[in-house]
């Protein structure tokens, strides 16, 4: 439908950012005993005024912020929307709102896990990451006077392999309606999920070195609007780790068994798919390997 | 090669209709157009009388056609029906594909413009790009058939660049075009392949004879018996032999009126064909998922043996630097491919059921008053509620749009996602 836009009305430099806050209890109680990263309410201090730098750059610039729980996600707040005064001048008025509503769903989403004997420790971002893109087909349905959107993944806990169907879909997705995916990464390993979704989506992937200068890499590297990053010497990323999880185990594997009928990817060898249903006998996996030789054999 | 055995039946005035191409009908055609360039735009004739009637102005002050988004709706709704009856999974087969394009005398004709190569060889470059993308994991091989004889351009690989990039550097042509010498190669080159492997060939043939040195026929039932399914586009008019080998190897014989119809055509073959499904054998094969290299590392590649800079894949077993995706590993013959490229068809293997709408005498004061996905209010202004569905799994409320969005773009039930599995009761 945004496609059938035909000029684009809004400068453009005007920017929706959609941000993503992870708020894994596992992973900030973790983070909070490592002298050193972030604890929550230090990255909470860190965001906050980035939020307000992003909408003080243009008077026109949109903010949506969706919290990424363990059991749960939920819209935080939108700029967009009518909002109260703060009653003392001390702090901009969203400030004290993000605060409460994100107390809120933290304790919500704690209660949800009351009755959950699995003990996880990746976030919702499958979820979170629907959320950003639903929120952002409604921008463009509402005509060619749109900003121009990407998300922001502030991601610290691990990738939950679960996800792994999830978050393609919603990486495609996103590379269809060209929607970059920005990650900054502040737990201890890099994100292959985010590495990913960057890589694909055309997004900046970072993972600060130094996580409690975070202000500092937001306000440097993902506070540009899209059009003068192109002026930017970003980081270059680390790499991409191109692993991909089994459907059997949920494990992230770099090798692995395909079926050859719906491509599911498994990490040992299995007599039947349990996908599509497929046999597989073992007289083929014989015939596969004497072609492994056939075309080693020209190069020796 | 000798040029003996002339196979060539023509039909007149067939049901492709091209009898007619070899008269002035493009003369006429272009005629035409000029005559309506030549006129004003309000002077032409209109397709559909008052078209302007079904116009309304929106709050932009933009022209849009009455009603769009409830006829969206109403097609998305049929579009649903029709996708929830039907089997939902779809084969992400591994076909091994010979494209054949006769490059004998007969394609540096112009009735095609600029010439027939020129058109054949612009769309097979669209045609191989939508053939990778629809079928991750395959793999596609050229041929060219010139002066009676057929040549392999490219071996069957995984890389549309290489393809494209050998294809637009030999498009010179002559002699005549030999349909058993092609079939003949392509069969050679085709029995090496994996049993697992969909065995195709698709000729795009200009020519309106064939050249062969023995019997074609016998060709054809080697073929067949192979299995290897032989469809041919023709750019002039129907042959008989064509026919008759597209008939006993299951596959599809056509001929192209012109370029658009050419370029139909041809891209009808990127999806894979649904009757092959049962040729060849399911197997699980063994495959790598590379890590790609920082931007900035320096690392010696293995297929070319120079030194880049940046986006270098590593092979998981044997750790070589590979500069290309999908490929096998040069030093341990480990198939490497990479994930994403497998991932984009997985929402086949995962569909989200339709979502249900809600009776609007169902929706009360409890009923969320906002979409879950995008937000948008559910509640008109009168605060009477308007069309809603919901999850079936997660019990959700969604506003249409979203309800479109999630079906055929994105593939995720945001509030499915938005839940742990486990709590579902059912994992993915
Ligand atoms: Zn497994
Ligand atoms: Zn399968
Ligand atoms: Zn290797
Ligand atoms: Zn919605
Ligand atoms: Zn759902």
């Amino acid at each position: 439908m945004a496609s059938a836009a035909p000029t684009k009305l809004y400068a453009d430099d005007v920017s929706l950012v959609v941000v993503l806050i992870d708020t894994n209890p596992f992973f900030w109680t973790t983070s909070e005993k490592n002298s050193s990263s972030l604890s929550f309410a230090d990255f909470i201090s860190h965001v906050l005024p980035f939020l307000n730098a992003i909408m003080l750059l243009n008077q026109l610039n949109q903010v949506v912020l969706i919290a990424t729980g363990v059991n749960s996600c939920e819209y935080i707040y939108d700029s967009s929307l009518p909002h109260q005064q703060s009653a003392d001048g001390k702090m901009p008025a969203f400030y004290s709102e993000i605060l409460t509503k994100l107390e809120q769903f933290v304790s919500k989403d704690q209660r949800l896990a009351k009755n959950d004997s699995s003990l996880t420790m990746s976030s919702l971002l499958s979820g979170s990451l629907s959320l950003a893109l639903c929120y952002i087909q409604k921008i463009f349905r509402a005509g060619p006077l749109h900003p121009q959107p990407r998300i922001l993944c502030l991601q610290g806990s691990p990738d939950g392999p679960e996800q792994y169907v999830g978050i393609m879909n919603a990486i495609f997705s996103a590379q269809r309606s060209m929607i970059p995916i920005d990650s900054c990464v502040l737990g201890t390993q890099n994100s292959a999920f985010l590495q990913q979704a960057s890589h694909i989506t055309g997004g900046i992937y970072q993972k600060p070195a130094y996580p409690d200068g975070l202000f500092q890499y937001l306000s440097a590297v993902f506070a540009t609007d899209l059009q003068s990053r192109s002026f930017l010497r970003l980081p270059k990323p680390p790499g991409v780790d191109f692993r991909a999880s089994c459907f059997c185990h949920k494990k992230t594997i770099d090798m692995g068994y395909i079926c050859s009928v719906c491509l599911s990817i498994f990490c040992k060898h299995h007599k039947k798919c349990s996908t599509c249903g497929s046999n597989f006998n073992q007289s083929q996996q014989d015939a596969s390997s004497t072609l492994d030789h056939k075309r080693k054999t020209p190069e020796a | 090669m000798s040029g003996v055995g002339l196979e060539l039946r023509r039909r007149n005035g067939d049901e492709s209709g091209r009898s007619g191409k070899f008269g002035g009908r493009e003369e006429d055609e272009e005629e035409e157009e000029e005559n309506e360039k030549g006129l004003e735009a309000w002077e032409r004739a209109y397709a559909d009388e008052r078209s302007w009637e079904s116009l309304q102005e929106d709050e932009y002050g933009l022209l849009r056609p009455i009603d769009s988004a409830t006829l969206h709706h109403a097609q998305y709704r049929r579009r649903a029906q029709s996708y929830s009856s039907a089997v939902r999974i779809q084969k992400g087969l591994i076909r091994y594909l010979y494209v054949v394009i006769d490059l004998s005398r007969a394609a540096a004709e112009t009735d095609f413009r600029p010439s027939r190569r020129a058109v054949v060889a612009k769309n097979v470059e669209i045609f191989i790009r939508e053939f990778f993308d629809q079928n991750p994991l395959s793999h596609i091989g050229l041929a060219i058939i010139k002066d009676g004889v057929a040549h392999c351009l490219t071996d069957l690989g995984g890389s549309p660049e290489s393809h494209i990039k050998a294809l637009l550097g030999k498009l010179e042509c002559s002699g005549d075009a030999s349909l058993e010498n092609a079939l003949d190669l392509v069969h050679g080159c085709l029995c090496q392949i994996p049993t697992y492997g969909h065995r195709e060939v698709l000729i795009l043939y200009s020519a309106l004879s064939t050249c062969d040195p023995g019997d074609i026929m016998e060709t054809i039932q080697k073929c067949k018996k192979a299995r290897i399914r032989c469809s041919v586009i023709g750019l002039s008019a129907e042959i008989y032999i064509c026919k008759h080998l597209c008939e006993q190897t299951g596959g599809i014989y056509s001929v192209a009126m012109d370029e658009s119809h050419l370029k139909e055509l041809l891209l009808e073959h990127a999806p894979p064909p649904p009757a092959i499904a049962e040729f060849a054998a399911a197997n699980l094969i063994k495959m790598g998922f590379p890590q790609r290299e920082s931007e900035t590392a320096v690392s010696i590649c293995s297929c070319h043996q120079t030194a880049k800079v940046g986006g270098v894949y590593t092979c998981p077993r044997c750790k070589a630097r590979i500069c290309e995706l999908p490929t096998e590993c040069r030093i341990c013959g480990l198939t490497l491919v990479s994930s994403p490229h497998l991932a984009r068809s997985y929402h086949h293997l995962f569909p989200i059921d339709p979502f249900l709408e809600v009776p609007l005498n169902n929706v009360n004061q409890k009923s969320p008053k906002a979409c879950f996905g995008c937000q948008q209010s559910l509640l008109k202004p009168g605060s009477n509620s308007i069309i809603r569905v919901a999850c079936s799994k997660c019990k959700q409320h969604f506003c249409l749009d979203c309800d479109i969005y999630i079906h055929e773009s994105l593939h995720n039930c945001p509030g499915c996602e938005s839940v742990r599995s486990s709590k579902l009761g059912n994992e993915q």
